[in-house]
């Protein structure tokens, strides 16, 4: 099962090589990972999309939980979450191919963010099947550029990840 | 307020927090540091000859005692020297603060003479690490350093310091913070209520029951609730490796060891058992042998302070987070007031089976002819010459494997061995780091020829501070365990696990140390010479024991087999 697992880190040199260095240590994979600092300087946010059976995701928490730089963690996927990741792609735009490039950006909801006469950069953000299905519609022999962010989420409803 | 340089907070930091003993090895980056231990006498500093020994030094103090070894290396080489060191503490929950000399600040990354990322190397083999970056920080980060290493699941923790941050010239305003506070970082105390009631209902109606206890009870010092524990229970106990000494060895409710080279009746108790309670134990693969076929029919109680390792290998049917003093205590309570009663009638009959296991004796010595001394007979004759009283370190292999089955630890904190790690090198220096500790004690490292090998320069170390440690060597002139697998499994093809004809002479080569060699070749001979090398009460004495080299370690576990499944002899097995 994929899982998405957030965690605050403390903002501190070398606290990140310890999570990434965590998952190689014990053979685990990391499918993607986002980082940023929080509202909170001291703080970082991270969030790990990563896939295992139950055991394993438990053993990948516990073992997390037992850095000491990270202060909290929750694994989003236990409840009801909202996902999201961005991806900026470049896209051979010439000629009849540039209506119908337009027109599936649009029923995707992305926008063409840069223009040359024969290429289009578009953004798009959703959960990272969207992100997939868009890539699959406009064709793997149009896309010349694919930079993605990976993952990051929050849980839905009153529920919050902070100290 | 006190104004000092970066080199003397260490140093009086070290000393706040009640560091008698450092283990070290001084070298460039690492040299404002030692200026600063010159200029004092609080903190003693023990040169060591080799930095892996300063670690396993530090490490066999911080087993004996039950506080933090310390060690201070220079960059570079001093730091990797140190690596093995860590990670045998590491594998084995041992507290240790680690300081190691880092070139300047402004050098790091330029690939500046004798650096290397330390903070980098150790990562995956410490509990936590600093790099400190303003000498102002250096109370705060030591005063951390210790916290973490001793609370909890100990372990080691790596302070690395930038030479420039230790500048003489530089000085602050020093202050070591009494307590210390971390966000990101809680100690679980106690375990859960309703966790410990449903664990004493499932031990109170057990039929077969075993107690499984593990190095976590010595690190907890918890050997007294547990010994408890199992005399109002009545119940069969059996240790680890890493937990000989926390149940009294020679008391009839013990089974011996179990696992890999556990005794059989530990083995079948553990295999045969309805519950079994684990305490701070972390079902290592040297134990359960097969998971798919561990215990079949038990309820698996498991008390552990780290939650990952509950449920790692084997699942736990009742969890128990906690520090086993406070889950233990609980238990006795709830024991005492608790309706239930144990299970009289089963438990006699269980002990009736096991008894029965217990008959064959399985650790049954047969001498050999010729007057040939048998490796177990060794330990024996230490065990006789010690009464049993003696700090027993070891290093890794068959030697390893006869002390723990032969000498009867009857207290905590007397058997100092690499269970997790099996570093061999360790049993030496952990051996002088327990003299230190006791200096009166009886420390005694029960080696091989080939482990010794590994970390015999410490022989100088021991003449510099007139530590009179023992070595008894088991001398079988081969890598022993090594041969042993490759007789069982690889057809008897030495590959490069004998070198009769090179080995040195040991008691020429302690003579020229400075210290006494004896010798001991013959059976008949064996007791009184043992005898007479303990009695040499201040002087460092190495025994060198010819052992039959044909010997193997049995009971031995029967690869992808359950507990059950054990070679007992070369001809027989389960
Ligand atoms: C540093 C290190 N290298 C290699 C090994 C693998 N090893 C395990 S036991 C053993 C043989 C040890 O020989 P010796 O010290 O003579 O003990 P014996 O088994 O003969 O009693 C070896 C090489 C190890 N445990 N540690
Ligand atoms: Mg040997």
């Amino acid at each position: 099962m994929r899982h998405i697992i957030s965690l605050l880190l403390e903002n501190e040199p070398g606290a990140l090589s310890r999570v990434v260095g965590l998952f190689s240590q014990r053979n685990y994979n990391i499918e993607s990972l986002t980082v940023a600092p929080t509202e909170d300087r001291t703080l970082s946010r991270l969030t790990i999309t990563t896939i295992g059976d139950d055991r394993k995701i438990e053993q990948i928490t516990k073992h997390l939980n037992k850095l000491i730089d990270v202060v909290k963690l929750v694994d989003l996927t236990e409840g009801s979450h909202i996902e999201r990741e961005l991806m900026l792609v470049k896209v051979k735009a010439t000629g009849a191919q540039r209506a119908e490039i337009k027109r599936t950006t649009d029923i995707f909801r992305g926008q063409i963010v840069d223009v040359t006469s024969t290429v289009y950069s578009i953004q798009l953000t959703g959960a990272s099947d969207k992100l997939d299905s868009f890539l699959d519609a406009i064709g793997n022999s149009s896309v010349l550029e694919v930079a993605r962010t990976g993952v990051t989420g929050i849980s839905r409803g009153d529920k919050v990840l902070s100290l | 307020m006190e104004l000092l340089s970066g080199g003397e907070m260490l140093i009086r930091a070290l000393h706040d927090e009640g560091v008698e003993l450092l283990f070290g090895y001084p070298g460039g980056a690492a040299l404002h540091i030692y200026d600063a231990i010159f200029n004092q006498d609080k903190v003693e500093h023990i040169l060591v000859r080799h930095e892996q020994a300063a670690t396993h030094a530090a490490d066999g103090y911080a087993r004996a005692t039950g506080k933090p070894g310390v060690v201070l290396v220079t960059s570079g080489p001093g730091a990797t020297n140190a690596i093995t060191g860590i990670a045998t503490a590491f594998m084995d929950s041992i507290p240790m603060v680690v300081i190691s000399g880092q070139v300047d600040s402004s050098l790091i990354g330029s690939d500046a003479f004798q650096e290397t990322d330390m903070v980098g190397i150790s990562r995956p083999i410490v509990k936590h690490s600093f790099m400190v970056q303003n000498a102002e920080d250096i109370p705060v980060i030591v005063k951390k350093a210790f916290y973490i290493a001793t609370t909890g699941r100990p372990g080691p923790v790596v302070i690395d310091v930038p030479k420039d941050v230790t500048d003489p010239a530089r000085k602050f305003e020093y202050r070591y913070p009494e307590t210390v506070k971390m966000r990101s970082y809680s100690v679980p105390a106690k375990g859960h209520t309703g966790q410990i009631k449903k664990a004493v209902e499932i031990l109170l109606s057990a039929k077969r029951p075993v107690i499984y206890a593990g190095g976590g009870v010595i690190q907890g010092n918890a050997s007294e609730l547990l010994t408890q524990l199992a005399r109002m229970l009545g119940y069969p106990v059996t240790n680890t490796l890493m937990g000989l000494g926390a149940f009294p060895a020679p008391d009839t409710q013990f089974l011996g060891m179990l696992g890999m080279h556990g005794t059989y009746e530990a083995n079948m108790a553990m295999h045969f058992s309805d519950v079994v309670l684990g305490i701070g134990v972390r079902f290592d693969d040297r134990v359960t042998n097969a998971v798919s076929k561990f215990c079949p029919g038990a309820k698996i109680l498991h008390v552990d302070i780290d939650p990952a390792s509950i449920s790692k290998t084997v699942a736990a049917d009742v969890p128990i987070v906690g520090s086993v003093t406070s889950v233990l205590e609980e238990m006795l309570e709830l024991i005492k007031q608790s309706e239930t009663q144990v299970d009289k009638k089963s438990i006699d009959m269980w002990w009736q089976q096991i008894e029965g296991w217990r008959a064959k004796d399985c650790l049954k010595v047969v001498s050999a002819d010729n007057d040939v001394i048998k490796p177990q007979q060794v330990v024996q004759a230490v065990y006789k010459a010690t009464k049993g009283e003696a700090y027993v370190s070891s290093d890794v292999g068959q030697h390893q494997m006869f002390a723990a089955q032969y000498y009867h630890f009857n207290k905590p904190r007397r058997w100092i061995n690499s269970g997790g790690l099996g570093t061999m090198g360790f049993g030496f220096p952990a051996a002088f780091g327990v003299q230190l500790a006791f200096p009166d004690a009886i420390s005694v490292c029960i080696t091989g020829e080939g482990s010794i090998q590994m970390c015999i320069q410490e022989l100088a170390t021991c003449l510099q501070y007139g530590l009179p440690v023992k070595i008894v060597c088991l001398n079988n002139q081969s890598l022993g365990m090594v041969r042993q697998w490759q007789d069982m499994q690889y057809g008897g093809r030495y590959s490069h696990s004998t070198y009769a004809e090179s080995l040195p002479d040991f008691v020429k080569l302690v003579e020229a140390y400075g210290h006494v060699g004896i010798r001991i070749t013959k059976l008949s001979e064996l007791d009184q010479k043992m005898e007479e090398a303990f009695a040499l009460k201040n002087r460092l004495v190495f025994v060198d024991v010819s052992v039959d080299p044909s010997e193997h370690v049995y009971p031995m576990a029967i690869k992808g087999g359950s507990m059950k499944d054990m070679y007992l002899s070369k001809t027989e097995r389960t």
